[in-house]
């Protein structure tokens, strides 16, 4: 019996600790010199991230324009709200949708390529989504983007929740993103999550054992995209406006540095702590030099040089190290969870 | 044992470019046999084995598959129709282990693909399928090291499981041997004549006195054409084989 030493935990220390943080993070921000709309901002960005990695770490396959569906969400949501005046709940359920709609039509283009054809085609839709959001002007309101988008009241029937405050966003967002985590922790535990990784690994070999790769890698694309386009609505919701700047091709590589430099080839929680890093650097950077870009760019490098795995494979490095144990040395899944 | 043809090719041609690779090309494979394609370097054995199970389209011909047409067809839908392989070149799940690679292929996993509650390690029934395999093919106490861990001939012998996990009835492997030493080809020979009382066999090999050893029939491909085929004895008594470095060995 083969089973015991293999199975898919519920739940694992680095999640609890994860939720533990994300939940308590208004109560010693400001202690440490933090604030509760970093909190919402990071919060979003691993929210997309984490959806991204779906595709970039676990499937293998890099999009360069993701932003695209980060901003279709964004957009969508600004509409329903600008337009219609919907809820919040109709709102997010519309940028879900934008999302998913937007990449399964890239998906269709993109799911029987790989590698460098691959890339090259997410960076052409990404900048096509870039350029209508930029001019057409009735529906986006062009570079200056759709203004005056209200942040709704939670209405539970019985009472409301107004999320104007920074810190009622916050556990809004915060309630949404452990919902993703938990929904993403088991799909990649799942004899999906194997399957893509299985087409990450050897996508030749996964077609001969008889997956429908392009079905799958469509499948992967368009549930990012949904993530993505969640991921735009709060973005939205939290920024009170929607603006082309995050279909950009800059905005699209920042989700890959942050993924990459987190550590997303190697652990499920690469992303979030490639989320945290750079927000943080942002700010503490931020505030010694305007060029906390470049500064960051250098972290970048020299992370990439000295740990390929981002910075949850050398901490899984060190573990393994202190422990002294040979085994668990596995990329995304035990090793560094 | 049934002797009726369960796999048939018939007039194939592939060409790519100017460069005619296969031309009328026939095969037939008996159930529960062990038949050999052998040939020399760029006879077209590859490209023959890249046609029937479905990694290139053939410009003409058909192929039959237990009574059904599979020209043409995506090696997916050719493998979930019961017809695996193995590749020359190792094509494992690297960063998987040896039981996790024969699980991903299994049927089982395919079949809950979009249960996200379903935990494919968690499965007893999957995971000792996988074991029963991994310990067909001489893996057992293997089950939890990387594929990339793996020394070369257990690769080998893993990548005859990954293409055994998916329950085929026909199974195409593609010169097993290579790269292994006596040792490993003795015990290879063995694995493979095991495996011929549960499934249809067909073999490329370079290593004649290996195919001669284990076949019951064999094709013999040169310049894109079938020019030879029988048991090994009758090979041993064609002409054209006998003018050949392929006579010499047989």
């Amino acid at each position: 019996m083969l089973t015991a030493k293999t199975k898919a935990p519920l739940t694992t220390p680095q999640m609890l600790t994860f939720f533990a943080v994300l939940l308590t993070y208004p109560l010693w921000a400001q202690a440490v010199g933090l604030y509760e709309y970093l909190g919402i901002e990071i919060a979003i960005f691993i929210l997309y991230a984490l959806g991204f990695n779906l595709l970039f770490g676990y499937t293998g396959l890099p999009s360069f324009g993701h932003g695209a569906f980060l901003g279709a969400g964004a957009y969508a949501y600004g509409l329903m709200q600008v337009h219609l005046g919907a809820g919040l709940l109709p709102g997010l359920v519309a940028s879900i949708i934008a999302g998913a709609i937007a990449s399964a039509i890239v998906a269709l283009f993109l799911s029987h390529r790989r590698g460098i054809y691959f890339a090259l085609m997410t960076i052409a839709f990404g900048q096509i989504f870039w350029f209508l959001a930029i001019k057409v002007r009735g529906v986006t309101g062009g570079e200056d983007g759709l203004l005056n988008i209200f942040r709704p009241t939670l209405n539970f029937g019985f009472f409301e929740i107004s999320l104007k405050p920074n810190i009622a966003l916050y556990y809004f967002v915060a309630f949404v993103l452990v919902l993703v985590t938990l929904l993403l922790w088991r799909l990649v535990h799942s004899p999906f999550g194997m399957a893509i990784q299985a087409i990450r690994m050897n996508e030749m070999r996964a077609r001969f054992v008889g997956y429908r790769v392009w079905l799958i890698k469509w499948s992967v694309f368009t549930l990012s995209g949904a993530i993505a386009g969640l991921a735009g609505g709060l973005f939205s919701l939290a920024q009170e406006s929607a603006y082309p700047d995050v279909m950009s091709l800059h905005a699209s590589g920042l989700v890959v540095m942050m993924t990459l430099i987190g550590g997303g080839f190697v652990s499920f929680w690469g992303p979030v702590v490639g989320v945290i890093f750079y927000y943080l650097a942002r700010d503490l950077l931020g505030a010694s030099t305007e060029a906390w870009l470049l500064w960051y760019g250098l972290l970048f490098m020299a992370v990439m040089m000295f740990s390929p795995e981002g910075i949850a494979g050398a901490w899984g490095r060190l573990v393994r190290r202190l422990r002294k144990s040979p085994a668990a040395e596995k990329p995304i899944g035990e090793a560094a969870e | 044992m049934s002797t009726q043809p369960i796999f048939q090719a018939e007039h194939l041609h592939k060409r790519f470019g100017d460069q005619v690779v296969l031309e009328d090309i026939s095969l037939s494979f008996d159930e529960g046999s062990i038949s050999g394609i052998m040939g020399p370097n760029g006879a077209g054995k590859s490209t023959c084995f890249n046609v029937l199970t479905g990694m290139y389209k053939p410009d003409g011909g058909s192929i039959r598959f237990d009574g059904m047409d599979i020209a043409g067809l995506s090696p997916d839908r050719v493998a979930n129709l019961g017809i695996s392989r193995s590749f020359q070149i190792m094509n494992l799940f690297d960063e998987y282990t040896a039981l996790e690679n024969i699980m991903v292929a299994a049927p089982k996993t395919r079949a809950n693909l979009i249960k996200p509650f379903w935990d494919v390690r968690g499965d007893a029934e999957t995971s000792d399928a996988a074991a029963d395999i991994l310990a067909l093919v001489g893996l057992r106490g293997r089950e939890h090291h990387l594929a990339s861990d793996l020394p070369y001939g257990e690769r080998r012998a893993l990548e005859i499981g990954v293409a055994l996990a998916a329950r085929p009835r026909m199974v195409f492997l593609d010169e097993p041997t290579q790269g292994l030493g006596a040792e490993g080809r003795n015990k290879l020979a063995d694995l493979i004549q095991s495996l011929k009382e549960q499934f249809t066999l067909v073999v490329i090999e370079h290593d004649m006195q290996f195919l001669f050893r284990l076949a019951d029939r064999i094709s013999v491909i040169h310049w894109g054409q079938v020019i030879a085929e029988g048991t090994p004895k009758e090979l041993t008594a064609n002409e054209w084989v006998r003018a050949s470095d392929i006579g010499k060995v047989a």
